[in-house]
């Protein structure tokens, strides 16, 4: 059936052809309209209550049985890392590929929403969304420390084992002894681990949730992407157990980041203002996190979770400017460049999934960032796909992919270049020493005006914090709703304090590592689910009008 | 005494809507006065429509239908929002405005607990609407 275009009084403006699915499921017929106490509920039956249930049981059983557990699934996450390696390798080759097969042939040009939809959002506010949802708190913990991880073992050299095997955890080749190459290693490898393959993963989910949602009518809802694949039976069992896994990944995703987020914002409050580093300062920061978060959300989308990404965005500009500037400028501008070519010149190298010599880093590393990245997309890539109606595929890919990509080359080369210089050129060794979480301080304690830099930076942490949290809460809320955006205020609410109080028990209870094991071991469901994603954009986009 | 009623309607819940419909209806009628049918959708798709523009054919069949019925003169208008939850008081706000409408008539529930931690659309629009708003319970 095709939408026809018609210019219905009273719209911003008319939709144009697309190409509707015919279904009989009704978006909201399984849901439950029930009160519980006061408050009313529109929830569906039964991803919420499974979610819901399964979360407080894994809380549960990890907490009671933290010394069994915990190797359980790390073990888990490890072996998935290692044995399947290629896998991910291979699969996050193929998103990239994918994404830029969609710039240039002409199934760019479909417009999500159909042919005629106006985008929601304007390009500022877009923007800062994709990014304060994307990556922006591991930018803040990784953006130093990493380039100098890498940098420190490609300058190390590389060492082999009895059994023959290598024992250390350089990138590619690695480079004894010569800086130069050592920076130019360890910042491509970086910039490979935050560049394009991690936006094209966010990329494929946004895309297809996106165009099945927009243009073909189906629920805003994880199962809707499969719609291809299993066609009616996504309303079943199928759908309920993809939905209640995106709704897993999502809520320990966060739930776990925000306890080790506690922990880390905790240590820089101790560096800079020595506040004592305890579990009752770790439980007031989530508290508060959570209250921000949730004062966010009851403001909803507009006044809360755009307006916060929006100073969030001009607050992270600030810094890197006053970084770009006050630290060595012209090795900055000129590392940029240096940097994007290194990418270029190692990309093929470090994306290559087999025969690899470097194991310690493809597995250890970049295998594991990428179930990492993978286990978020379903809420990354939901909340892009929210805020990205209107644009056209092309214009799309272009903004999710390459340019955050760029941005982050940019602050990859800031960041860890100028830790990297201060290493090398100034010998100064505390950065490259100190623990993760105060690498960044550290860093910042070398340039002028320490305090209100340092001050920024944690302001930072924390709203990049809120920011996940109340677009992850929006996100859970429209999938354990079936789809539905205008769900009941209250399970917003719970489903943002019900994130706080998981973070809460792992932390004082010390399951934060095993669930967060546990979450990044999804990444390998997801890739099997991404590949079909790849599939069904590819069939969507050739049913639509162009 | 008034020149054009709005009434906001939640497709969703027509079944709610009967006893502010009738209301309004008299209402109209009494005053010689249109009834404009107001709707507001997000832009995913949702349990009444696919699209937008779906939303907004439904809307106007949902007029001609009351107009026909309760003898009234009535027109739609469909508004969209990025998060209805939390934006739709300000939209039918917005909408009092652009349609120059001086009667609000609106379906409400009979408030509970709730109501103090969060406003019901109706009473935000009681509060803080410069016309008069007939809240019907």
């Amino acid at each position: 059936m095709t939408d026809e275009a018609t210019s219905s009084t009273g719209l911003p403006s008319p939709e144009g052809a697309s190409d509707i699915i015919e279904t009989d499921y009704t978006i909201g017929q399984d849901n439950i309209a029930t009160k519980i106490g006061p408050f009313g509920l529109d929830i569906h039956n039964p991803v919420f209550v499974i979610s819901g249930l399964t979360v407080i049981a894994f809380v549960f059983f990890t907490l009671a049985f933290q010394d069994s557990v915990g190797p359980i699934f790390s073990d888990l996450r490890s072996w998935l890392t290692s044995t399947f390696d290629w896998f991910f390798l291979l699969s996050a080759n193929i998103f990239v590929i994918l994404c830029f097969a969609l710039i240039v042939t002409p199934l760019g040009s479909v417009r999500l929403g159909g042919k005629d939809a106006t985008p929601d959002y304007s390009y500022p506010a877009w923007f800062a969304m994709l990014f304060a949802a994307g990556m922006g708190i591991g930018l803040m913990f990784y953006g130093v420390s990493e380039p100098i991880s890498h940098y420190s073992s490609a300058f190390g050299g590389t060492s082999v084992g009895e059994d023959g095997a290598r024992t250390d955890w350089a990138p590619l080749g690695a480079a004894a002894g010569d800086t130069a190459t050592a920076t130019a290693i360890g910042m491509a490898a970086t910039i490979f681990h935050w560049g394009l393959h991690p936006w094209a993963i966010y990329a494929i989910v946004a895309l297809s949730l996106a165009l099945f949602s927009y243009n073909k009518g189906l629920p805003l809802t994880i199962r809707s992407i499969f719609y291809p694949i299993f066609g009616e039976r996504i309303w079943g069992w199928t759908g309920h157990i993809i939905d209640t896994l995106a709704v897993f990944a999502t809520l320990f995703g966060l739930a776990t980041s925000l306890g080790y987020g506690a922990e880390q914002a905790n240590a820089g409050l101790d560096f800079l203002f020595g506040w004592t580093v305890s579990d009752t300062s770790k439980v007031i920061l989530i508290v508060a996190i959570t209250a921000v978060a949730l004062a966010s959300v009851v403001a909803g989308m507009d006044a809360g979770v755009k307006r916060l990404s929006e100073i969030n965005m001009v607050l992270a500009a600030l810094l890197l400017l006053f970084v770009i500037i006050v630290g060595p400028t012209m090795e900055i501008v000129s590392g940029f460049f240096a940097n994007l070519a290194s990418y270029v010149e190692y990309l093929p190298a470090l994306s290559n999934p087999f025969g690899r010599e470097d194991a310690n880093f493809s597995q250890g590393w970049t295998s594991f960032y990428w179930a990492w990245w993978i286990s978020w997309s379903p809420f990354v890539g939901m909340f892009i796909a929210r805020v990205s109606r209107g644009r056209t595929v092309r214009e799309f890919v272009i903004c999710v992919l390459l340019i955050p990509s760029l941005v982050c080359v940019l602050w990859m080369t800031a960041f860890g270049g100028t830790a990297i210089s201060q290493i090398v050129n100034e010998g100064y060794q505390a950065v490259a020493d100190a623990p993760l979480e105060l690498k960044l301080f550290q860093m910042l304690s070398q340039l002028p005006l320490t305090s209100i830099a340092s001050f920024i930076g944690i302001v930072l942490v924390i709203v990049f914090f809120v920011t996940s949290s109340d677009s992850g809460s929006l996100v859970i809320d429209t999938i354990t709703a079936g789809g539905k955006v205008n769900a009941p205020m209250p399970q917003r609410v719970f489903w943002c304090s019900f994130e706080g109080m998981v973070a809460i028990a792992l932390l004082l209870g010390g399951g934060l590592g095993s669930l967060q094991a546990m979450a990044v071991s999804t990444g390998f469901p997801f890739t099997i689910i991404l590949l079909l994603a790849c599939y069904a954009i590819v069939k969507g986009l050739m049913d639509e009008p162009r | 005494m008034y020149a054009k009623i709005m009434v906001p309607v939640d497709l969703e819940h027509r079944e709610r809507l009967g006893k502010a419909l009738k209301t309004a209806a008299d209402l109209a009628k009494a005053n010689g006065a249109p009834i404009c049918y107001v709707g507001i959708t997000a832009t995913t798709p949702g349990p009444v429509a696919h699209t937008p523009a779906e939303f907004a054919r439904k809307l106007e069949a949902f007029a001609e239908e009351q107009a026909a019925a309760q003898g009234v003169v009535a027109s739609a208008k469909a508004y969209t929002s990025h998060d209805p939850t939390v934006d739709l008081d300000k939209v039918l706000e917005k909408a009092i405005e652009e349609l120059g409408c001086d009667l609000v008539v609106m379906a409400s529930h009979i408030p509970g607990f709730p109501e103090h931690i969060f406003a019901s659309k109706a009473g935000y629009l009681a509060q803080h609407a410069k016309i008069s708003v007939f809240v019907v319970r």
